[in-house]
C-alpha cells in the first residue's frame, strides 16, 4: 500500500503498488483479504478505479459504521502496510474504449468506483462516445474525485450530473431527494441512439433505478448492465 | 503464505463447520445480479423442459403450482461470500418434473425471464438435490430474489440457482452459461471454493 486519500468524510481512495499486476479493463472489482494474527480472514470486493497496464492501482473505499472489513481499510489502513489481493475479476461489468454506443453511467455513494474507471478509459483512450454520468450523493461533501470529475466534465464527450439526497448546494434549483424517474429520463439518451447502461451503487439504489430504467424502455434488454454493492 | 494485516482483528472468530471455505454468515439476503429485476406477469409465466428430440414439456403456473409441493430447509452459499444457513423454501423437486421426460444428454442450460443461462450436469438436478421454488420463508419469493420462481440447486454456488428461471434445455455437452462466460466457475462447488475460473 502507497498512499491514501481522504475523498469524502467517510471515504477514502487507497493506491497500492502491486508488483505482477497484468492491467485491468475499466469496470473490473478484485478481491481483499485481511488476516488477524490468529490467522481469521475476512475477504470483500472493491472495485479498481484506476485503468491501464501499470502496477499502480485505485480503490475507493465507503467505511460502514457496523463493517468488519471497510472501516479497517478507511481508518486503520497507513502507507507501507501490505494488503493481499486478487484480481483482476469481472468481465461482464466492462467498459472497452473500442466500444461504440453512447453510455449511461448512474452512480450511488461509493458506486461511482467501477464508472470512474470507464470515465478515465474514455478520456485516456481519446473516445469521442457520449458519455452521461448521473451521480447520486447525500451532499457536496459526498463526492468522490470530485475535483477530477469537475475537469473532466470539460470534455464534450461527457456529461455529469449530480442527484443530492439529504444537502443540495445553497444555489441548486433541485430539492433534495432521491433519483427520481424524471431525473433519469431527463438525463437518458434517446431509444434510436441505442445506448448502454452502467448502474452501480448500494443494492437498493440499483434496483430502484434499474426498474426506473426498464420503465422508461430505452434500453433493450441485456443493455443495462448492473453491479450491486450490497446492504439494503 | 498469507500476509498478516497489522491492526485488523476481524469481528467474528467462532469456527463454524457448516460454512464452507471463505463464506461469512450473514442474516440479511444481499442481491447477485447483472441487470435489472425482470417484470414476469403470473399469467404469462411458463416453466418448460426440452430435450434434443426437440420435445418440450410445458407448465403454466397454475399446472406447477397443482404439483406436489416440497418444502425445503436448506444452507445457501453466494460466490460474493454470504452464506446464509437453515432458509426455508418451497417448490417443486426437479424429480417430478423429470418424470415423463426422455433424454440422454447429461447437462442442462437453464434459461431465465431476463435471458440469463448458467449449466450444469443434469446428475445435479435429480435425487432430491433441485427445485423450482416459488416460496422463501413462507412468503411468495421477491422478485429481486428470483421471483416468480427461481431454481433452487443448494449443493451449488448460488448463481447457479437461477432467478426468474423460465426453463431447461437438454444438451449434450457442458457448455458456459451466461454467468460461467462472465467469468464464474464452470461447475461452483462451494466446499471446494470453486468461484472463479
Ligand atoms: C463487485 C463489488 C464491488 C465493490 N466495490 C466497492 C467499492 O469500490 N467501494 C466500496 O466502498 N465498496 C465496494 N463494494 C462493497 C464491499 O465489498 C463491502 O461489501 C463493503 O465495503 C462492506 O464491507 P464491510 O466488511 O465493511 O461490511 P460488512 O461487515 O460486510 O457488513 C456490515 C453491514 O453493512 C451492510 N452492507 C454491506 N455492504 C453494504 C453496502 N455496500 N451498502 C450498505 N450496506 C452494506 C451489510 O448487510 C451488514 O449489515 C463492492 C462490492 C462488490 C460485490
Amino acid at each position: 500500500m502507497v498512499e491514501t486519500r481522504i475523498q469524502t468524510p467517510s471515504a477514502r481512495s487507497i493506491q497500492l503498488d502491486v508488483p505482477g499486476w497484468p492491467g485491468n479493463i475499466a469496470g473490473q472489482h478484485l478481491d481483499v483479504r485481511l488476516t488477524a494474527e490468529d490467522g481469521y480472514t475476512a475477504v470483500r470486493s472493491y472495485s479498481i478505479a484506476s485503468v491501464g497496464d501499470g502496477e499502480r492501482i485505485e480503490l475507493a473505499v465507503d467505511r460502514l459504521p457496523t463493517g468488519e472489513v471497510s472501516p479497517y481499510l478507511v481508518e486503520e489502513l497507513r502507507a507501507g502496510d501490505q494488503l493481499e489481493v486478487r484480481g483482476p475479476l469481472g468481465t461482464y461489468f466492462v467498459w472497452h474504449p473500442t466500444d461504440t454506443a453512447p453510455v449511461q453511467l448512474i452512480a450511488g455513494g461509493s458506486g461511482i468506483v467501477p464508472l470512474m474507471a470507464m470515465i478515465r478509459s474514455h478520456e485516456t483512450s481519446g473516445s469521442t462516445v457520449p458519455f452521461h454520468l448521473l451521480y447520486s450523493v447525500r451532499s457536496p461533501r459526498d463526492v468522490f474525485f470530485a475535483d477530477e470529475l469537475r475537469a473532466l466534465a470539460e470534455s464534450p464527450h461527457l456529461r455529469v450530473t449530480y442527484v443530492y439526497t439529504r444537502q443540495a448546494p445553497p444555489d441548486w434549483p433541485i430539492a433534495p431527494a432521491r433519483i427520481t424517474t424524471a431525473a433519469i429520463a431527463a438525463d437518458a439518451f434517446s431509444r434510436e441512439e441505442n445506448p448502454v447502461a452502467f448502474v452501480c451503487g448500494p443494492t437498493g439504489f440499483v434496483e430502484t433505478v434499474a426498474d426506473i430504467m426498464v420503465g422508461l424502455r430505452i434500453f433493450a434488454p441485456l443493455t443495462i448492465k448492473t453491479e450491486r454493492f450490497g446492504g439494503k | 503464505m498469507a500476509v498478516i494485516s497489522r491492526g485488523f482483528f476481524g469481528r467474528k472468530r467462532e469456527e463454524n463447520p457448516e460454512l464452507p471455505p471463505g463464506q461469512y454468515l450473514t442474516e440479511d439476503f444481499p442481491v447477485l445480479s447483472a441487470g435489472p429485476t425482470p417484470v414476469v406477469d403470473l399469467a404469462d409465466w411458463t416453466f418448460s423442459i426440452q430435450t434434443e428430440s426437440g420435445e418440450v414439456h410445458a407448465w403454466n403456473w397454475e399446472q406447477l403450482n397443482a404439483l406436489p409441493q416440497e418444502d425445503i430447509h436448506t444452507d445457501i452459499h453466494c460466490v460474493t461470500r454470504w452464506s446464509k444457513l437453515g432458509t426455508t423454501w418451497s417448490g417443486v423437486s426437479l424429480d417430478t418434473l423429470f418424470a415423463g421426460v426422455d433424454t440422454t444428454n447429461a447437462y442442462v442450460m437453464v434459461h431465465s425471464y431476463g435471458g440469463y443461462t448458467t449449466n450444469m450436469p443434469l446428475a445435479d438436478l435429480m435425487d432430491g438435490k433441485a427445485w423450482i421454488a416459488t416460496s422463501f420463508e413462507g412468503e411468495p419469493l421477491d422478485p429481486e430474489h428470483g421471483g416468480p420462481a427461481r431454481l433452487l440447486v443448494p449443493h451449488l454456488y448460488f448463481w447457479k440457482s437461477a432467478k426468474w428461471v423460465h426453463g431447461l434445455r437438454m444438451v449434450a455437452t457442458d457448455d458456459p452459461g451466461f454467468w460461467e462466460q462472465n467469468g464464474y466457475h464452470i461447475y461452483g462447488d462451494p466446499w471446494l471454493e470453486q468461484r472463479y475460473w
